[in-house]
Protein backbone atom coordinates (compact mmCIF):
# COMPACT_ATOMS: atom_id res chain seq x y z
CA UNK A 1 0.00 0.00 0.00
CA UNK A 2 1.47 3.32 -1.06
CA UNK A 3 0.89 5.91 1.62
CA UNK A 4 2.41 9.33 1.03
CA UNK A 5 1.93 12.41 3.21
CA UNK A 6 -0.84 10.66 5.10
CA UNK A 7 -2.91 9.86 2.01
CA UNK A 8 -3.54 6.44 0.50
CA UNK A 9 -2.95 6.50 -3.22
CA UNK A 10 -5.49 4.74 -5.44
CA UNK A 11 -3.84 1.48 -6.50
CA UNK A 12 -5.19 1.16 -10.01
CA UNK A 13 -4.20 4.57 -11.34
CA UNK A 14 -1.05 5.81 -13.02
CA UNK A 15 1.28 7.43 -10.46
CA UNK A 16 1.16 10.71 -12.33
CA UNK A 17 -2.56 10.92 -11.60
CA UNK A 18 -2.51 9.14 -8.26
CA UNK A 19 -0.16 11.75 -6.79
CA UNK A 20 -2.74 14.46 -7.44
CA UNK A 21 -4.93 12.83 -4.77
CA UNK A 22 -2.62 14.55 -2.30
CA UNK A 23 -3.83 18.04 -1.34
CA UNK A 24 -1.28 20.46 -2.77
CA UNK A 25 -0.13 18.26 -5.63
CA UNK A 26 -1.56 18.85 -9.08
CA UNK A 27 -0.54 17.52 -12.44
CA UNK A 28 2.49 19.82 -12.93
CA UNK A 29 3.88 19.08 -9.45
CA UNK A 30 3.29 15.36 -9.92
CA UNK A 31 5.16 15.40 -13.22
CA UNK A 32 7.99 17.42 -11.68
CA UNK A 33 8.39 15.02 -8.77
CA UNK A 34 8.35 11.96 -11.03
CA UNK A 35 10.94 13.60 -13.22
CA UNK A 36 13.21 14.29 -10.25
CA UNK A 37 12.91 10.76 -8.91
CA UNK A 38 13.28 9.18 -12.36
CA UNK A 39 10.10 7.14 -12.06
CA UNK A 40 8.05 6.36 -15.14
CA UNK A 41 4.78 8.33 -14.83
CA UNK A 42 2.91 5.52 -16.58
CA UNK A 43 3.51 2.94 -13.84
CA UNK A 44 0.43 1.89 -11.90
CA UNK A 45 0.63 2.57 -8.18
CA UNK A 46 0.33 -1.14 -7.36
CA UNK A 47 3.39 -1.84 -9.54
CA UNK A 48 5.63 0.60 -7.67
CA UNK A 49 8.51 -0.99 -5.82
CA UNK A 50 9.11 -0.15 -2.18
CA UNK A 51 12.30 1.85 -2.82
CA UNK A 52 10.40 3.85 -5.45
CA UNK A 53 7.66 4.66 -2.96
CA UNK A 54 10.28 5.69 -0.43
CA UNK A 55 11.92 7.94 -3.00
CA UNK A 56 8.60 9.58 -3.88
CA UNK A 57 7.78 10.13 -0.23
CA UNK A 58 11.14 11.77 0.39
CA UNK A 59 10.93 13.98 -2.69
CA UNK A 60 7.47 15.22 -1.77
CA UNK A 61 8.37 15.85 1.84
CA UNK A 62 11.41 17.83 0.79
CA UNK A 63 10.04 20.08 -1.93
CA UNK A 64 6.27 20.37 -1.71
CA UNK A 65 4.09 21.87 0.99
CA UNK A 66 1.14 19.52 1.28
CA UNK A 67 -1.94 18.56 3.30
CA UNK A 68 -2.12 19.95 6.84
CA UNK A 69 0.75 22.39 6.53
CA UNK A 70 -0.68 23.84 3.33
CA UNK A 71 -4.20 24.06 4.73
CA UNK A 72 -2.90 25.93 7.78
CA UNK A 73 -0.99 28.34 5.56
CA UNK A 74 -4.09 29.14 3.52
CA UNK A 75 -6.20 29.58 6.66
CA UNK A 76 -3.54 31.87 8.13
CA UNK A 77 -3.50 34.03 5.02
CA UNK A 78 -7.26 34.46 5.19
CA UNK A 79 -7.12 35.15 8.92
CA UNK A 80 -4.50 37.84 8.31
CA UNK A 81 -6.81 39.58 5.83
CA UNK A 82 -9.63 39.52 8.39
CA UNK A 83 -7.46 40.74 11.25
CA UNK A 84 -6.08 43.80 9.50
CA UNK A 85 -9.59 44.96 8.70
CA UNK A 86 -9.19 45.02 4.94
CA UNK A 87 -11.97 44.88 2.41
CA UNK A 88 -10.96 41.40 1.31
CA UNK A 89 -11.09 40.22 4.92
CA UNK A 90 -14.59 41.61 5.29
CA UNK A 91 -15.71 39.71 2.20
CA UNK A 92 -14.30 36.48 3.59
CA UNK A 93 -16.13 37.09 6.86
CA UNK A 94 -19.45 37.55 5.10
CA UNK A 95 -18.95 34.60 2.79
CA UNK A 96 -19.15 36.68 -0.37
CA UNK A 97 -16.84 36.71 -3.38
CA UNK A 98 -13.58 38.49 -2.64
CA UNK A 99 -12.31 39.54 -6.04
CA UNK A 100 -14.97 41.95 -7.19
CA UNK A 101 -17.32 39.54 -8.94
CA UNK A 102 -20.98 40.44 -9.34
CA UNK A 103 -23.33 39.30 -6.60
CA UNK A 104 -26.63 40.51 -8.06
CA UNK A 105 -26.88 37.11 -9.69
CA UNK A 106 -24.59 34.09 -9.56
CA UNK A 107 -21.82 33.85 -6.92
CA UNK A 108 -23.55 30.63 -5.79
CA UNK A 109 -20.28 28.82 -5.08
CA UNK A 110 -19.50 31.26 -2.29
CA UNK A 111 -23.03 32.01 -1.12
CA UNK A 112 -24.32 28.44 -1.09
CA UNK A 113 -27.85 27.33 -2.00
CA UNK A 114 -30.45 30.02 -2.63
CA UNK A 115 -32.41 31.20 0.39
CA UNK A 116 -36.05 32.10 -0.26
CA UNK A 117 -37.00 35.69 0.42
CA UNK A 118 -40.22 36.12 2.44
CA UNK A 119 -43.13 37.66 0.56
CA UNK A 120 -41.55 37.44 -2.84
CA UNK A 121 -43.93 36.15 -5.53
CA UNK A 122 -42.75 33.31 -7.69
CA UNK A 123 -42.78 33.95 -11.42
CA UNK A 124 -45.76 32.27 -13.08
CA UNK A 125 -44.84 29.83 -15.80
CA UNK A 126 -46.74 30.12 -19.05
CA UNK B 1 -3.69 41.38 -12.98
CA UNK B 2 -0.96 42.59 -10.71
CA UNK B 3 1.25 45.54 -11.38
CA UNK B 4 4.51 45.18 -13.27
CA UNK B 5 7.47 44.73 -10.91
CA UNK B 6 9.54 46.95 -13.13
CA UNK B 7 7.53 49.97 -12.05
CA UNK B 8 7.68 49.25 -8.35
CA UNK B 9 4.82 49.98 -5.98
CA UNK B 10 2.70 53.05 -6.56
CA UNK B 11 3.18 55.48 -3.70
CA UNK B 12 1.55 58.88 -3.65
CA UNK B 13 4.51 61.29 -3.57
CA UNK B 14 2.85 64.04 -1.60
CA UNK B 15 1.66 61.57 0.98
CA UNK B 16 5.10 60.01 1.23
CA UNK B 17 6.66 63.45 1.83
CA UNK B 18 4.08 64.15 4.50
CA UNK B 19 4.91 60.89 6.24
CA UNK B 20 8.64 61.56 6.18
CA UNK B 21 8.08 65.01 7.63
CA UNK B 22 5.84 63.62 10.35
CA UNK B 23 8.50 61.04 11.14
CA UNK B 24 11.19 63.70 11.50
CA UNK B 25 9.16 65.91 13.78
CA UNK B 26 7.76 62.87 15.57
CA UNK B 27 4.23 64.17 15.24
CA UNK B 28 1.47 61.69 15.96
CA UNK B 29 -1.46 63.52 14.43
CA UNK B 30 -3.34 61.50 11.81
CA UNK B 31 -2.60 62.39 8.20
CA UNK B 32 -5.68 63.22 6.17
CA UNK B 33 -5.59 61.83 2.69
CA UNK B 34 -7.63 61.10 -0.39
CA UNK B 35 -4.93 58.89 -1.86
CA UNK B 36 -6.74 55.57 -1.54
CA UNK B 37 -4.78 54.11 -4.41
CA UNK B 38 -1.49 54.57 -2.58
CA UNK B 39 0.34 51.38 -1.61
CA UNK B 40 1.28 51.06 2.05
CA UNK B 41 5.08 50.92 2.31
CA UNK B 42 7.11 49.96 5.42
CA UNK B 43 7.74 53.66 6.15
CA UNK B 44 4.02 54.09 6.92
CA UNK B 45 3.98 51.54 9.73
CA UNK B 46 3.00 52.98 13.08
CA UNK B 47 1.29 56.04 11.60
CA UNK B 48 -2.37 56.84 11.63
CA UNK B 49 -4.06 57.96 8.45
CA UNK B 50 -7.48 59.33 7.79
CA UNK B 51 -8.52 57.80 4.52
CA UNK B 52 -11.38 59.35 2.59
CA UNK B 53 -14.11 57.02 1.35
CA UNK B 54 -15.95 59.61 -0.71
CA UNK B 55 -17.90 60.89 2.27
CA UNK B 56 -16.02 60.66 5.54
CA UNK B 57 -12.47 59.96 6.70
CA UNK B 58 -11.81 56.59 8.28
CA UNK B 59 -9.03 56.33 10.83
CA UNK B 60 -6.54 53.68 9.76
CA UNK B 61 -3.68 52.75 12.04
CA UNK B 62 -1.07 51.06 9.86
CA UNK B 63 0.46 47.87 11.19
CA UNK B 64 3.19 45.73 9.70
CA UNK B 65 0.70 43.25 8.26
CA UNK B 66 -0.84 45.94 6.08
CA UNK B 67 2.29 46.57 4.04
CA UNK B 68 1.65 45.90 0.37
CA UNK B 69 -2.06 46.64 0.55
CA UNK B 70 -3.61 49.91 -0.57
CA UNK B 71 -4.92 52.52 1.81
CA UNK B 72 -8.36 52.30 0.24
CA UNK B 73 -8.75 48.69 1.28
CA UNK B 74 -9.22 49.87 4.84
CA UNK B 75 -11.82 52.53 4.21
CA UNK B 76 -15.04 50.89 2.98
CA UNK B 77 -17.05 52.86 0.44
CA UNK B 78 -20.36 51.04 0.76
CA UNK B 79 -22.82 50.59 3.58
CA UNK B 80 -25.00 47.50 3.60
CA UNK B 81 -27.90 47.70 6.00
CA UNK B 82 -29.42 44.34 5.14
CA UNK B 83 -32.30 43.36 2.92
CA UNK B 84 -36.04 43.59 3.50
CA UNK B 85 -38.10 46.00 5.56
CA UNK B 86 -39.12 46.03 9.23
CA UNK B 87 -38.46 43.07 11.48
CA UNK B 88 -35.42 44.89 12.80
CA UNK B 89 -35.16 46.52 16.21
Amino acid sequence: MARIAGVDLPREKRVEVALTYIYGVGRPTAQQVLDDTAINPDTRVRDLTDPEVARLRQAIERQVKVEGALRTEVAMNIKRLMDIGSYRGARHRRGLPVRGQRTHTNARTKKGPRRPIAGKKKAVKK
Amino acid sequence: MSRSLKKGPYVDEKLFRKVSRAKESGSRTPIRTWARRCTIVPEFVGHTFEVHNGKVFHKVFVTEDMVGHKLGEFSPTRTFRGHGSGRRE
